[in-house]
Parts: structure tokens; sequence; C-alpha cells
């Protein structure tokens, strides 16, 4: 039985070619939008959890703070929740080794009458505290300490990223919704217009006996179908020019940072099912409103 | 018009009457079709032949009185178990109603198909009654490019295929020449012979003298009267 469901389907898609044919197009369209996105926040996602690895909150002492005391504050950052370890940067080390990374414009360094530099500490997070939230908060526990001057962990740029982060997040959540709408609307719409051509069809069915399930089961079949190809196709794309653009970047340019990476199997898997799921959908939508007894 | 007794019957109408709005198309009609019966429906256009035929396989509700289909009161018949009910009847039209884009085969297979047969048992019985219509050799043939005789023939195999207990044909010649015509005639009578009951509407009076078979009469709505036509056709072909 399922095998002549399925071939009434493929029957529907011949009849019907410019029909179905739209229909794919528009799903493909919708996966290849959707999947777009979920490939970028894949990839972003990793990004920032690399940066993030590499995040440390540069605490700059005052400078009337003498040497002796800078084992107890560095105990006191220690001892706060979420703090990894904690290394001392002398403000001589600091210009030695702002010395060595300026080799070419030593001139710069040699009217200097003191070191301009301050003492400071270097200061390493649990993996647990790279939330953005967290660690501004442990950046205003430590800068609330007596003897800090400042601290620094690249607050302006990592808190305008998050925020474009979230931006597309939330972007991309409404892109899928409208895609989403929009798939169901164009399948339930292919499968009205199927129904009204096959019309006499149906009518000639429940007259030789026909159960409703007989009738509808072949256009809940033609809806996964068109689900599952246009997702095929959608993710073909996508694919063909992930692999065209991952071919042409240099080696090198990206790969010393992070290795961008296609959608996994699993999720491809699931972007298949969810598509599957627009088409039956949008079958069961028409059927429940055009195919009534 | 209560000829014979509940077990013998097949089809029995209460006091039924049918409305298209204000229009009554059937008035107080109360009959009783035995089982193995040869029955014309018989009366002009617009006599209430089609709709009587419409209640009996549920195409249109009862508006008053009962009707009992093989013991089934129509009234009581819950909606999912409609299509079981119409597995009772095989059903001719006289514009065929064949589905234009599948073939003889399938148009005929579908009956079987709907009611959850296998392959093998298909494929046996619908080539057993494509041979028995002369359409064996037109199985691949669309019905668009078959003439108007061969596509009733179609019709009578579909109507036979699921060997339904009740045939119920609606002017099953009314666009067929004669030859066609005597073709479809014989085609019914045989199934008649073989068990089936048979119900045809038609006007056509030479149609019912050369077929005979019990004749009703229906006018303006009403079931006027019934009468026995003796049968002519020599049945040796079944």
């Amino acid at each position: 039985m399922i095998i002549l469901f399925f071939k009434r389907a493929l029957e529907d898609f011949r009849n019907n070619r410019l029909l179905n044919f739209i229909t794919l197009l528009t799903i493909s369209l919708s996966i290849l939008i959707v999947s777009t996105f979920i490939l970028f926040f894949i990839n972003t996602s990793d990004m920032m959890n690399f940066w993030k690895k590499g995040l440390r909150i540069m605490v700059y002492m005052k400078p009337d703070i003498a040497p002796s005391e800078m084992p107890d504050v560095g105990r006191q950052i220690k001892s706060l929740e979420g703090v990894r370890s904690v290394r001392f940067i002398s403000k001589e080390a600091a210009l030695r080794q702002l010395k060595s990374q300026m080799k070419r414009q030593t001139s710069l360094f040699e009217n200097l009458d003191k070191n301009p530099l301050p003492d400071a500490f270097e200061t390493q997070l649990n993996a647990n505290f790279q939330r953005w939230e967290k660690l501004e908060a442990l950046a205003t526990q430590i800068e609330a300490l007596d003897a800090v001057q400042e601290v620094e962990y690249g607050q302006q740029w990592l808190g305008r990223f998050n925020q474009i982060f979230h931006l597309f997040t939330l972007a991309g959540y409404t892109m899928c919704g409208i895609f989403f709408m929009a798939a169901v609307f164009i399948v339930a719409n292919t499968i009205r217009l199927v129904i009204y051509s096959r019309r006499d069809e149906i009518e000639i069915m429940r007259l030789v006996g026909a159960a409703e399930h007989f009738i509808k089961i072949p256009f809940y079949f033609q809806g996964l179908i068109q689900g599952a190809a246009g997702a095929g196709i959608g993710l073909a794309i996508l694919f063909t020019v992930y692999w065209y653009m991952a071919s042409n970047i240099e080696p090198g340019s990206f790969s010393g940072l992070i290795a961008i990476r296609f959608l996994s199997v699993p999720m491809v898997g699931v972007i298949i099912l969810l598509s599957m799921l627009v088409g039956w959908f949008g079958s069961y939508i028409s059927l429940k409103q055009y195919l009534k007894v | 018009m209560i000829e014979a007794d509940a077990k013998r019957s097949i089809i029995r109408m209460f006091h039924v009457h049918h409305n298209y709005g204000t229009k009554k198309a059937l008035i107080d009609i109360t009959l009783d079709i035995l089982k193995n019966d040869f029955v014309f429906l018989t009366g002009p256009s617009g006599a209430g032949k089609t709709t009587l035929l419409r209640l009996l396989y549920l195409a249109e509700p009862v508006s008053e009185g009962q009707v009992l289909i093989d013991g089934m009161n129509l009234s009581r018949v819950p909606r999912q178990r409609i299509p079981l009910l119409r597995r009772k009847f095989g059903i001719i039209f006289q514009d065929y109603k064949l589905i234009a884009n599948r073939t003889v085969f399938d148009n005929v297979s579908l009956v079987l198909e709907a009611a959850g047969k296998k392959r093998r048992l298909i494929q046996k019985r619908v080539n057993g009654v494509l041979r028995l219509v002369s359409m064996e050799d037109r199985q691949a043939a669309f019905p668009p490019s078959l003439s108007g005789g061969e596509q009733q023939r179609v019709a009578v195999a579909r109507a036979i295929v699921g060997d339904p207990k009740i045939i119920l044909a609606d002017e099953p010649t009314g666009s067929l020449d004669d030859d066609s015509s005597e073709s479809i005639m014989k085609l019914l009578h045989g199934v008649h012979i073989r068990g089936a009951t048979v119900i045809i509407a038609t006007h056509d009076k030479t149609l019912i003298r050369k077929t005979g078979g019990r004749v009703l009469n229906l006018r303006q709505g009403r079931l006027e009267g019934s009468s026995i036509i003796e049968k002519h056709y020599d049945n040796s072909i079944f």
C-alpha cells in the first residue's frame, strides 16, 4: 500500500510539474537561507568560543603601590570566584617586552627618563566565567580593589561583538520563523491546487468506496517528498558554495585561528526532517481545509 | 408497495422524501427491492430517478423517511463507515466518470486498491473483468482515446470488479449507439445472472422492452406503479 501511495504522489509530481517546481524552488530557497544562517551561527559561535578561551583581564596597579604589597594584591585577585590564575608582570618586565616587540622603533625609548608603564597582573579565567555578563561582574570586583588603577579586557569591542551576535541570533530566529511560515503556506497552496485539479478523481474515488486515508495519504506523501527534495537541493547548493569558498581561501589565513566547518551530519538530518515536517504540515492544512467529507 | 419479507429484501425505503431547497425531488417513496432483482427505474426527465439512486449510495442525505441497504439503516451510518457501505455498490454513470489520466487497468483496479486488496489478486481480477467486457487489449489505453461504448464497458468493469451486491446504473446507455447499448445491457444482465441486484435508471422504454425485468415508474417524485416485463436476452455468453 505504501508503494502505491508513493507511486500516486510521484504521478502528481509528473502531472503538475510547474506547480511542484515552484514549490520545490520555494522550499529550497527557504532551506538555503535558514541553513546559511545556521552555518554562520555555528562558525561564529566557534570563533567566539575560541576568542573567549584566550580571554584575560589585565589589572594595572596604581603607581604608588610598593612592590612588597604586590603578592597580597595577587592573592586578593586569585581569591575571587572565577579566577584561574594570576601572573605578576612588573613594569620593568613590561617595558622589556615592549622594547623587544618594537625593535625597529628603539628611538622612541631613548629619551624616556622614567618607565611610564604600570605594574600589572595578567588574570586568566575559569571556563565557566567566559560569559560576557560574568566577565564584566568580575572585572568590576577587581577594579574595586584599593591597589587597582584600571582593568582592561577589551570591554568595548567584546561588548559590541556580543551585541551584534545577539542581534544576528534574533534576526536568524525571525528569518527561520518567516521562512517556515512561507514554506508551509506555499506547500499548502500547491496541495490545494492539486486537490482542485483532481477534484473529479477524488469524487470518483469516494464513489467507489475509497476511505479518506486512501485519498489523503498520497497528498501527505507529496508534502513529505517536497520537503525532503527541497531540503536536499537547498543543502546541496549551500555545500557547493561552502566547498568553493573553502577551497579558495588561502591556507593559513583562517586556519591558524580556527577551521571553518560545514553542518554536521546530524544537523543535516535534522534540517531535512524539519523540512519534511514543513511539507507534511502544508499538506495537513490544505487537506483539513479543502478535503472535508 | 411493500411486496416481500425483510429477509429477501436488499433495499427497503419507507416514506422517503427528499428536497432540493423548496423543490420536492422525491415524495413519500416506499419500496422494496429483493436480492438478485433486476429493476428498471423509469420515468421522464426530472422524475427523481437519479436522486433516488444518489440516496442509495449516500451522495445525498435523506431529508425524511428511512432507507435500509442490506439491513443497514442509512441514517445511522457513521461517516467513517460510508466507504464500506459504498463498496456494496457498483455504480455506472451516463458520463462514465473515468479518470482521464489513468489507464483502463488503473481505473478498474482503483476499486480493489481502495478496498486494500493484494496486488496479485488485483491483477488477476482486473484482467478477468476486462476480458469479460472485451477490453483486455485496451488495458493500457487512457479513457479519452476510447469510444463512448468502450468507456462505458470500462465503467461496467469498474462497477463489477469488486463483486458488489448491488449494481446501480444511471442512464448507462444514454449516450451510446444501439450496438453499444445492447452490449452494455448484456453485460449488466450477466452480472445479474451471477447473483447481483441490478437497478437501472432509464427513460428508454425500448431498452426496457428488449431487456425485461421489474419496472418501477416514477413521476414528479412519486412512485406511481410497478410492473414486470418478460426477459428476452440469451444469457449463454455468461
